[in-house]
């Protein structure tokens, strides 16, 4: 909530990176993605080499790792699952450190947490060095459909807002004695979440009124057009195409 | 008085039922002229937020009409007359829905029409008017409740209004901030229609006040006469808070 005045996921800064317009980000990060999972995982040293790059977008930015590595934490339970594999894979086995293990299983996992390891990195960078707006008005530029940046720059505006009703509505039931102890309680919660989706829906009937009393008719007026040079755009291309000549010699 | 004079609003024999058949308004006849402040007094469920609703065209009335300076409102002008009518919402979180602040006050302007240099100076104008100019980078939620209303004003005035009308602006304000809006709003040379219940504040800032009441204007006059008069107040649900007397003039 309300700490500091950017947004958790952004760090400040004012890297070569950090002044990309957003829109040569978004697809270089796109591109970078789509050229890592378009690669066998058999190749072992072409994850190595997009690891790097990585690491080099990194020092550019001026993004610690230690920053990097707590935001991985979303992808634990992708990794979690990428572990249940080899346990319950079929096929050929073999054992590692005592336990019967699927190769194909093994494959698997390596696949998924190799390659959605590489994501993660790439979208932390992404989120690091683009404030989420920014990261919208790129979205915005590239003609992704309006009514989508749309929807993403309200729940932006107002995951604090209803955080913040969430918060008081639970301070509210624990004033009156309420404790979130097990099973039976959960019919209050959902309540709770019943009367915080009415309230939202009216908040948005209300925030609609007031647009539509400021002029709104259908379109968001484009505010800040940032045009990227040529010489941005090849910056910012780099990254997916050094990605592609590894991916190249791969073969 | 001048029949060329053109008012900033006239609305006549406005009448209007919500689509479950409950009848809000029942015959509101008021003019305001240009330049006038004029509070709209009223208990809760008078109908005064229907009445608001009707001055811009989020509602369109069942009977009878409203003209904002001479322009009817009616489904071929809703643009113009949206233009001209500055709705400030009780609850600026409603208001303030752009990433950042400036975007908020840019967000009119442009969906008028206007661009690059010429909005830029629009939306600086605006801020300084409530003087929240040096908040223009930040996201609203990230500002204190008097803060955000001052923003919420900025947005309307940077539409350049021919009319400003604010639901309960004094709501939820500590007194400080309640009074530094009472400033902003008395250095302001916009037509002020403002819909409250806190009635030192329409003493405070409005030489004239309408009462509404049971969905008709119950009195027009002088807003210290009509805050004198214990009777008509009690009449419609209206009181001064504890302790309040009329200061002499």
């Amino acid at each position: 909530m309300g700490a500091g005045h950017h947004h958790q996921l952004y760090l400040p800064g004012d890297s070569v990176v950090h002044r990309l317009p957003p829109q040569c980000k978004l697809l270089a990060v796109f591109a970078f993605a789509i050229v890592v999972v378009a690669t066998p995982r058999e190749r072992f040293w072409a994850f190595a080499a997009y690891a790097v790059l990585l690491g080099a977008v990194a020092l550019v930015a001026r993004v610690p790792g230690t920053y990097v590595l707590r935001r991985m934490a979303i992808e634990v339970p992708f990794v979690l699952f990428a572990f249940l594999i080899p346990v319950i894979g079929l096929g050929e086995r073999t054992t590692i450190l005592g336990m019967s293990l699927s190769v194909p299983g093994l494959w698997a996992a390596w696949n998924i947490l190799a390659k959605a390891t590489l994501g993660v990195i790439a979208s932390i960078l992404l989120a690091a060095t683009t404030e989420p707006r920014v990261i919208l008005i790129g979205a915005q530029r590239l003609r992704l459909p309006a009514l989508l940046v749309q929807i993403a720059m309200f729940m932006l505006r107002y995951m604090d807002v209803i955080v913040d009703e969430m918060r008081r509505m639970r301070v509210a039931r624990e004033s009156r004695g309420f404790e979130a102890r097990d099973l039976r309680q959960v019919p209050v919660i959902a309540r709770s979440a019943g009367a915080l989706f009415i309230r939202s829906y009216e908040r948005g009937e209300r925030v609609h009124l007031a647009m539509l009393s400021r002029g709104y008719s259908g379109q968001m007026p484009i505010l800040h057009d940032i045009s990227a040079s040529v010489r941005q755009w090849g910056i910012a291309l780099a990254l997916p195409a050094v990605a592609l000549a590894v991916w190249g010699l791969s073969w | 008085m001048g029949t060329f004079v053109v008012n900033s609003l006239d609305v006549r024999q406005l009448a209007y039922a919500y689509p479950d058949g409950t009848q809000a308004l029942f015959g509101v006849d008021l003019s305001i002229a240009r330049g006038e402040r004029v509070a709209l007094l009223g208990p809760n469920g008078a109908g005064k937020t229907t009445l608001v609703m009707h001055l811009n065209g989020i509602l369109t009335a069942g009977h009878g009409s409203v003209t904002v300076a001479g322009t009817p409102v009616r489904k071929d002008t809703l643009k113009e007359i949206r233009q001209r009518v500055g709705l400030v919402f009780q609850d600026p979180d409603d208001q303030l829905f752009m990433p950042t602040v400036k975007d908020d006050v840019a967000f009119g302007p442009a969906n008028a029409g206007v661009r690059g240099e010429e909005l830029d100076r629009v939306v600086k104008d605006a801020l300084e008017r409530v003087g929240m100019l040096e908040a223009a980078d930040r996201p609203p939620h990230h500002l204190s409740f008097g803060q955000r209303r001052r923003v919420a004003v900025a947005t309307v005035l940077a539409m350049a209004p021919e009319i400003l009308v604010l639901d309960e602006p004094s709501s939820n304000l500590d007194p400080a901030a309640r009074r530094e809006l009472a400033e902003i709003l008395r250095s302001l040379d916009v037509t002020v229609l403002m819909v409250t219940h806190d009635l030192p504040y329409a003493l405070e800032l409005c030489e004239r006040s309408l009462i509404l009441s049971g969905g008709v204007i119950a009195a027009d006059g002088p807003t210290r006469e009509l805050l004198s008069d214990a009777e008509l107040l009690a009449e419609h649900r209206l009181e001064l808070p504890y302790g309040f007397a009329i200061p002499a003039v």
